[in-house]
């Protein structure tokens, strides 16, 4: 490789069906069907009622930004600085760290609450991950 | 656990701090140990439990020649220290042993012997934090304070504050790192870390070590130092993913271990003489003045911007002068107790007047894990 890349997930069984979902464009979340607790990161069983009759299914990837940093020193490998690590909150409850496209990765432009759409980015053909870009009014 | 029922009756941290590059990670570990064996006025022998984090107790008992019958290797980040008097209060009043050393050191800055920090890709935060470019503490540790200052109303200046403050006691300490004045423009000047994060908002990357020795309260009158007595601890933890903490408006870990500390204490924040809270970055005061109680979380910017925790306020806080200004050489932990202890002695360089009452806060990872210890110096 020239340049130092991206850090790229290795998926374990339990995870699978996550990424598996992201290469086919969803973003794949669980609910509980005993008590109907949806649910991040992934696991087979409710971890607020620890039934092991859980669900996968698509997220609507709507989400609001609940809070970030916009990191400067030292960059990843793979990441130009400088770019904003963002923890979003899905319409479906969960949170998850993203970053944000499509937008200038300024405080002006990164409000909190801001309205975000979920946007898949394909690392290669194993991976492909879910970042969030600003909701289209 | 019952009060008072256990003492620190040894202290120390190593000969040098800050840059030690004629030291690996481990013999800092045997220098802090050597150090507070004599301050207690011990021998290796006479040693019969051990607690370390990051290097296994297998690892610094073989170094150091100690066989014994109580091993504790909680490894849970900066506050493992926390957790480790925690337990050997546990096990000195369970009869498990009589005289436990706990140990940390680390050589943060040359990283000389010192095992690299990595995440496992198959990990949680492998697949789901680090391909979003997080990278080491200051990419982590202030992704809540965006929020924190939204739902409370805190302000640039008044985080800024917190390091101006600390850098003040820092100047009163001959072993601190920084000790020249800043005003809360030089930190918001400093350069750019992670926004909203400048330099002087983040801690510093030392080399160092420090550690203690416990004992049951009845022989503690016994031993050359002023005994420190452990009134209340508290502990918990919560996730190692910040992405996953339950809110960013507080610590949960924090919220466990500290009500936890002060309830078994049985003492008010009135009566706090003394307060350390794990400065990792400057929002984590602020957290824990508001996770431990001592004032709506509202509040916590405008105590310290407003001076309360500087030398001459009315709560003196991190009074070695943080990790922002004294020392962080990866688990500072440690230095807060240690700072703790010496404040309880009389002997701190920034010494509180007739201080009785010490809280000492800790935390580990990103707001992962959390440890209290209520210190007094009266029985």
């Amino acid at each position: 490789m020239a340049e130092a890349a991206r850090a790229r997930p290795i998926p374990t069984p339990e995870t699978q069906h996550f990424w598996d979902g992201t290469k086919a464009g969803e973003l794949r979340l669980q609910r509980c069907d005993a008590c109907d607790h949806v649910y991040f990161p992934p696991r087979p069983f409710c971890p607020s009622c620890a039934s092991r009759k859980v669900s996968v299914f698509p997220a609507s990837g709507k989400a609001t930004l609940y809070s970030y940093v916009i990191n400067h020193r030292p960059p990843a490998p793979g990441f130009t600085p400088p770019y904003a690590i963002a923890v979003v909150t899905l319409e479906e409850g969960p949170r998850m760290m993203t970053n944000i496209v499509d937008c200038p990765q300024t405080p002006e432009a990164l409000v909190l609450d801001m309205p975000l759409k979920v946007t898949f980015e394909k690392l290669d053909d194993a991976i492909t991950l879910p970042l969030f870009a600003p909701a289209k009014a | 656990m019952r009060r008072n029922q256990v003492a620190v009756v040894g202290a120390a941290e190593t000969t040098k701090l800050g840059v030690i590059p004629d030291m690996s990670q481990i013999q800092l570990h045997a220098d802090a140990a050597l150090n507070a064996i004599a301050d207690a006025g011990l021998k290796l022998s006479d040693i019969d439990g051990i607690a370390t984090a990051v290097e296994t107790p297998q690892q610094i008992a073989h170094y150091l020649g100690i066989t014994p019958t109580w091993v504790d290797g909680t490894s849970v980040g900066g506050c493992s220290f926390m957790l480790h008097v925690r337990h050997a209060a546990a096990a000195i009043e369970a009869g498990l042993c009589k005289t436990v050393l706990i140990t940390h050191a680390e050589s943060g800055k040359s990283m000389i012997g010192k095992p690299p920090r990595s995440i496992p890709a198959y990990s949680l935060q492998g697949q789901f934090e680090a391909p979003f470019g997080v990278y080491g503490p200051p990419s982590m540790f202030p992704i809540p304070v965006l929020r924190f200052m939204k739902t409370y109303g805190i302000t640039h200046e008044q985080i800024a504050s917190v390091a101006v403050a600390q850098r003040e006691w820092a100047a009163k300490n001959p072993r601190a790192m920084m000790k020249d004045p800043i005003t809360v423009a030089d930190v918001l000047n400093s350069r750019m870390i992670a926004y909203p994060f400048r330099l002087l908002q983040c801690c510093l990357v030392t080399d160092g070590g420090g550690a203690l020795i416990l004992t049951s309260a009845d022989r503690a009158k016994d031993f050359p130092q002023k005994p420190v007595y452990i009134l209340g601890t508290g502990e918990s933890v919560e996730t190692p993913m910040v992405s996953q903490m339950e809110t960013f408006d507080s610590s949960r870990a924090f919220k466990v271990a500290g009500p936890t500390a002060f309830k078994e204490a049985g003492i008010a924040h009135k009566d706090v003489d003394h307060l350390m809270i794990y400065d990792a970055f400057a929002h984590l005061p602020l957290y824990g003045l508001g996770d431990l109680g001592f004032m709506p979380y509202e509040e916590t910017g405008k105590f310290i911007a407003d001076g309360n925790t500087r030398p001459g306020g009315k709560l003196p806080l991190n009074t070695n002068g943080g990790g922002l200004s004294y020392m962080h050489s990866g688990m500072y932990g440690m230095y807060a107790l240690q700072e703790s202890v010496r404040q309880m002695r009389g002997i701190a360089p920034a010494q509180v007047k007739d201080a009785k009452i010490s809280v000492c806060h800790g935390v580990g990872g990103m707001f992962a894990a959390s440890g209290t210890i209520i210190f007094t110096n009266e029985k």
